[in-house]
């Protein structure tokens, strides 16, 4: 079977752009606590934002119908803040995303998007505010997320974003799933447990 | 770069390697799990048909969905029961020792760790929780992870993760009367903001910290992830030793004095490089009370509600959202806002400490009429040290229920929930739109003794003025 999500080399990443304004936007909000009352992932998709897609009645942008397929999600300020749940990017991902454009993130859930394979690129303020106008004016808002040349293009337009060198390089080289990686340099394991005074009677 | 911090010392000990993405191979001394973000992880160890590298070094408890008020199995909800069952399940496949329900042990992840002895200085610590920051009250890197990452610890009891910056915040003075460590985080995150810490460890120093005993510190490390930060820590010493002398899993005799030896050693260097560093006086700290949806918009008890004139752009759109949110009007006291439930409890403050402060003002006072108000230790242990000292019984004859131990209303994963717009005056960490369980739900956060405060006169209140 295919797999839907992310795998392997991540370069390029095209389709349309969703827009959700607002700054510290937790994972609370991204999936409230009573959908982690699950064993698996597999059903987040559609309880994305459930509260905040409740009071707003339809008119949330995850429920807007100019939005449905979009893969790329531009926020704002310090976007995932709050707890650990990997089921905030699963909700996110299972939903449709597959990168984000954001002024910043919060540091466990930009790892836990890493870990899935979906960028978390940042622009400033500015550049953000401009991309929104420019989301605005275009019906059919289709982006490309290039993450070789660091670009959103579309059409004429090119916004140049960031994304640390690392994460980056993990990505573009399909290493971005750590498992097998970190199951390797069993050699240098061995030495840094030896070298760990708790681990020897604290020789 | 920062050099010679406890931060420093301690990740270069763990460091395996340079991975190829430019990130490290981190090991992880010490890793705990809990029902809500490890059943995914095991899963994947089962597809790929993986084996737990280190069983020995992972440690299970249940927290999150427990009911408070009866513990019985089956639970009454089935899927609360399902994930239980299922943590119990991976931990006898894989052979992890997992404390549960009536194993005398079992609690808040964040509580009974440190009370068994597992925390350590020195160590890395790494769960699926953000709130694993706690841990670094004792000199540990410690740290949440997400699903995956639990995944790549039981495989490798490795993390692969980039080193964070240090900032020192140092406090002078001391804590005054009726103020408490969980005021200390609070002004500091409404100081430094919830994202000033993202990219950064905070070690918290100063005459202030170095007279507080773990259980503060705990309160303290564990809200740094508040503020951004993904760890906070301490540095060990006479407190931290004094704490765990006897505790099980800490060493005895002649290891035992090899261990303080090198646990001394790993405290920042005099002469230690900080990235940044933020001086606070400790003694200028008030009552903290939290207004809005963000655990960064919080006021001492004697000040208002700010006015939008009075705040600055990325301010004001959390701001207003949060005016409309909490229904509170700018330039209004807080002190008076009528409260619906008090909740004390959760990884924050549902220690024994905890409990004590609020007792103190619980007693010979009862809950104000129409208040639902409950206590819910952090562990078994707790439970188990508050009854000895007569608490439950203290705290009942004040018109508080006295609950079993979980995380309860901090996160509302479990039957402790608010119900439509009530409004909380809450001992936990979060007071994000809809956390408490109700989707209009309202949260005030504060220590527990001005919960209990809050309990007693129906509203927000000073507590200094109870004491």
């Amino acid at each position: 079977m295919k797999s839907i999500f992310p795998k392997g080399v991540i370069d390029k990443i095209t389709g349309k752009c969703l827009v959700l304004s607002g700054n510290d936007i937790d994972t609370d909000r991204i999936i409230p606590a009573r959908f982690l009352k699950c064993v698996s992932f597999n059903q987040l998709g559609d309880k994305v934002f459930a509260d905040d897609r409740i009071s707003l009645k339809g008119t949330h942008p995850f429920d807007l119908k100019v939005n449905k397929g979009s893969k790329i999600l531009i926020v704002d300020e310090n976007f995932g803040c709050g707890s650990s749940r990997e089921h905030a990017p699963q909700a996110l991902m299972r939903w449709g995303i597959r990168a984000i454009i954001g002024n910043s993130f919060a540091e466990i859930f930009y790892g836990n998007c890493l870990a899935l394979g979906i960028p978390c690129a940042t622009i400033s303020k500015n550049e953000i505010n401009n991309l929104k106008e420019l989301i605005k004016q275009d019906q059919e808002n289709i982006w490309e997320f290039n993450l070789k040349q660091q670009l959103l293009n579309h059409k004429d337009n090119r916004i140049s974003f960031k994304i640390e060198s690392g994460p980056l390089n993990m990505l573009r080289t399909g290493k971005w799933d750590a498992t097998s990686q970190l199951m390797g340099n069993k050699e240098e394991l061995n030495k840094t447990i030896l070298n760990l005074p708790y681990l020897n009677k604290f020789n | 770069m920062s050099s010679g911090t406890l931060y420093d010392k301690v990740w270069d000990l763990h460091r395996v390697a340079d991975l190829p993405g430019g990130s490290t191979q981190l090991f992880i001394g010490l890793h705990l799990i809990h029902e809500v973000t490890s059943p995914q992880a095991f899963a994947a160890i089962n597809e790929k048909g993986l084996k737990v590298r280190f069983p020995e070094r992972t440690i299970a408890t249940v927290d999150h969905i427990v009911p408070t008020t009866s513990q019985k199995r089956p639970f009454a909800d089935p899927l609360a029961e399902e994930m239980l069952a299922k943590l119990e399940e991976n931990c006898t496949n894989f052979g992890i020792k997992l404390y549960g329900l009536g194993s005398g042990n079992q609690g808040v992840v964040h509580v009974m760790a440190p009370e068994l002895g597992l925390t350590q200085p020195g160590m890395t610590v790494a769960c699926g929780d953000s709130h694993t920051s706690t841990h670094g009250a004792f000199g540990a890197i410690a740290f949440g992870i997400g699903t995956s990452q639990v995944r790549d610890v039981l495989a490798s009891q490795c993390i692969s993760m980039n080193k964070l910056k240090v900032r020192r915040l140092w406090f002078e003075g001391s804590l005054s009367k009726g103020v408490y460590a969980k005021d200390l985080i609070l002004h500091v995150i409404r100081n430094l903001g919830v994202k000033g810490g993202v990219g950064y460890a905070y070690e918290f120093a100063g005459p202030a910290i170095e007279i507080l005993s773990m259980e503060e510190r705990m309160t303290i490390c564990n809200m740094a992830i508040e503020g951004g930060a993904r760890c906070g820590y301490i540095n060990p010493d006479e407190i931290t030793f004094e704490y765990l002398a006897g505790k099980k899993n800490v060493p005895t005799g002649e290891a035992w004095d090899r261990a303080v030896k090198w646990w001394k050693r790993l405290s920042s260097d005099k002469k230690a490089q900080f990235d940044d560093e933020v001086i606070f006086n400790a003694s200028e700290i008030a009552p903290t009370v939290t207004w809005g949806i963000t655990p960064g918009q919080g006021i001492a008890i004697d000040e208002c509600i700010p006015k939008t004139e009075a705040l600055k752009g990325s301010e004001l759109s959390i701001a207003k959202e949060a005016y409309s949110y909490m229904d509170l009007k700018p330039g209004s006291p807080i002190e008076g806002v009528p409260i619906n439930v008090c909740f004390i409890g959760s990884c924050t403050n549902g220690r024994l400490s905890d409990l004590k402060a609020a007792a103190k003002i619980a007693k010979g006072r009862h809950v104000a009429r129409g208040i639902k108000a409950f206590v819910v230790p952090g562990s078994e242990q707790v439970a188990k040290e508050a009854k000895k000292e007569g608490l439950n019984d203290l705290f009942i004859s004040a018109g508080f229920e006295w609950r079993e131990p979980g995380c309860s209303m901090c996160l509302a994963m479990n039957p402790d929930k608010l119900e439509g717009n009530q409004i909380s005056a809450s001992s936990s960490n979060r007071n994000f739109k809809g956390r408490q369980g109700s989707s209009n739900g309202r949260t005030l956060l504060m220590s527990p003794a001005m919960v209990a405060a809050a309990a007693i006169k129906g509203q927000v209140t000073d507590v200094r003025n109870m004491l």
